[in-house]
């Protein structure tokens, strides 16, 4: 064998790569607020809200399922329904983005829709997901709400949905524009026939989805230092071009503006829906 | 002749449909309507002067009229906000459509605004609240609706009054649920490269007649509608007669049931109901 083969020759066995010391990024966070170094268990344990601070982290949609639903009772609806590329906006920008966003999630679309039970009491949940797409609304989006509350309207089921979205799905265009006016029709018609929705505001809820069924709801909740409103406060700046003044947009301002009914911690947000749905259960009709 | 606009592109479109000449709703008050009597304020916080409304005759029957409207000047268009409403002009739309009702009378509503408002005081009297709550109550109004866009459709605050029986369109108008400026900055990080945005939101009346968006085109005289004032506003006043008179003609509860359902239908989608390759063998219908 020539030498030179010596120093190209392939390892016989696997090589072992260096680990990476990934093991503070998979333990701890930084809360982005307070800048306190947490422990994920920790974090984990306390439903993603900084013990320090009280910041509320974003969550996954199975995550929010998961801490809002009693054990065992989430079933899921329409899961089936997937996006398609119906504009080919940009060549496969679009698909792209949604092959990518899928990967990142685990999950196939911006919303979560299902049946549950929350503190015992049966009602129809859907959950967006701002890591897909931040959670636009498109063509799937639109239509699984639409099929909540139809299904609402048989039984008449209460609806709960947590809205944390960017707005409507720029990559459908007026597809996704014209879901808005879908969704609110159904609420209109779920409403209609005595159903009750109680809509939940997550950061961030702007845009498209809060201009349509999330700012609609009979109750609606916002949690702690969530970003509310129509425009993004970056539009904002650039119309008006000035700064906005701290805590614009934040749930204590929509509060403070009569937008939202109450402001509830994560923690208590099971047992505040719970209660809700119990006194609307305690209805006499007549 | 009326072909000759049918040929630019969607970038040239979006140069017409925001034509400092575009006739503006009250142009076509001006000239299609008698006896118009401007209706101010929401009665709640104030008048907003970038969305009008009144009352007033078209063809020797009563209708009430909403429409954003632009400026035809800097001046005017300072005053106007570039017909970008803040929510008491929603909610002020929402109490004509209301009166419109009770008066039994139809609602012709002109779409023509870049968008709702980005303010903070907008934001502080609930712009977001005021759109979703005319997009829902539009589903209830017990009389027509006519949506005519005749300039620029400027995504959430366009839709505010643009939920109706009919929704005809200005042959070189645009519709978009966000503006080429603003796509092209999310995508290329550059709203100059928003002439290759505007192709890709397919935001034309050809575009969006084929995802049943809106159901008739009105053709505008070669060059686009500001070259012939009237010859647009004939052509404009055919097509609000001739559908008005389709959706005048139609019981109530039927009218409002085509209303949701043609809405119920704007989607696509793939629904795919057998489980993906892999999860279990697929089986072809011979070996069942």
């Amino acid at each position: 064998m020539p030498i030179a083969d010596w120093f190209s020759r392939k390892p016989k066995y696997a090589e072992l790569k260096p680990v990476k010391k990934e093991i503070p990024e998979g333990l701890w966070t930084r809360c982005p607020k307070c800048l306190e170094i947490l422990y994920n268990k920790e974090l984990e344990r306390n439903l993603k809200v900084c013990p320090k601070c009280g910041y509320h982290f974003k969550l996954g949609a199975w995550e929010r399922i998961s801490q809002l639903t009693d054990e065992d009772s989430f079933q899921e609806l329409d899961g089936h329904l997937e996006s398609v590329d119906a504009l080919s906006f940009g060549g496969d920008i679009y698909l792209e983005k949604l092959r990518n966003d899928k990967e990142k999630t685990g999950i196939n679309e911006a919303i979560v829709t299902g049946i549950c039970k929350i503190e015992n009491y049966s009602c129809l949940l859907g959950v967006f997901d701002f890591g897909f797409i931040g959670g636009s609304m498109g063509s799937v989006v639109g239509e699984k709400v639409t099929r909540l509350f139809e299904y609402g309207s048989k039984e008449i089921v209460p609806v709960v949905i947590v809205s944390t979205s960017g707005g409507a799905r720029m990559y459908e265009g007026m597809l996704s524009l014209m879901q808005m006016a879908k969704t609110n029709g159904a609420l209109n018609r779920y409403r209609k026939n005595g159903g009750v929705f109680i809509s939940v505001l997550a950061d961030p809820a702007t845009a498209g989805v809060l201009a349509s069924f999330a700012s609609q709801g009979d109750v609606i909740i916002v949690e702690p230092g969530a970003l509310i409103g129509f425009a993004g406060p970056r539009v904002i700046e650039q119309t008006i071009k000035q700064k906005l003044p701290e805590g614009f947009q934040r749930s204590n301002f929509v509060f403070q503006h009569g937008m939202v009914d109450i402001i509830v911690e994560r923690n208590e947000l099971k047992s505040v829906l719970g209660r809700i749905i119990k006194i609307w259960n305690l209805r006499q009709l007549r | 002749m009326e072909l000759e606009t049918t040929s630019l592109t969607a970038w040239e479109k979006v140069q017409l449909a925001r034509h400092p000449q575009r006739p503006l709703t009250l142009d076509y008050i001006e000239n299609l309507f008698e006896d118009f009597i401007e209706l101010h304020g929401d009665k709640l916080y104030g008048d907003d002067l970038a969305l009008i409304g009144g009352i007033g005759v078209f063809e020797g029957k009563g209708v009430v009229i909403i429409g954003h409207n632009k400026g035809k000047n800097i001046k005017e268009n300072i005053a106007r906000n570039f017909g970008m409403p803040h929510p008491e002009g929603y909610r002020k739309a929402l109490r004509l459509m209301q009166l419109a009702e009770r008066w039994h009378l139809p609602v012709i509503s002109f779409v023509d605004t870049p968008g709702a408002y980005p303010g903070i005081g907008a934001e502080e009297r609930g712009q977001a609240e005021a759109i979703g709550r005319n997009i829902l109550e539009a589903f209830n109004i017990r009389t027509s609706i006519l949506v005519v866009v005749i300039g620029e459709g400027g995504s959430g605050g366009a839709l505010g009054i643009g939920v109706g029986d009919k929704v005809i369109m200005l042959e070189n108008a645009i519709y978009s649920v966000i503006s080429p400026e603003g796509c092209a900055a999310i995508i290329w990080k550059d709203s100059k490269e928003a002439e290759k945005a505007a192709e890709m939101l397919k935001l034309t009346a050809q575009d969006l007649i084929k995802f049943n968006i809106i159901d008739e085109i009105i053709p505008e005289p070669p060059g686009g509608a500001h070259t012939d004032i009237l010859k647009t506003m004939s052509l404009v006043k055919d097509a609000i007669e001739r559908n008005l008179e389709i959706i005048c003609n139609k019981d109530i509860d039927t009218l409002l049931e085509e209303r949701y359902q043609k809405i119920r239908k704007i989607g696509v989608f793939e629904e795919n109901l057998v489980p993906k390759a892999g999860v279990e063998p697929a089986r072809s219908p011979s070996s069942t």
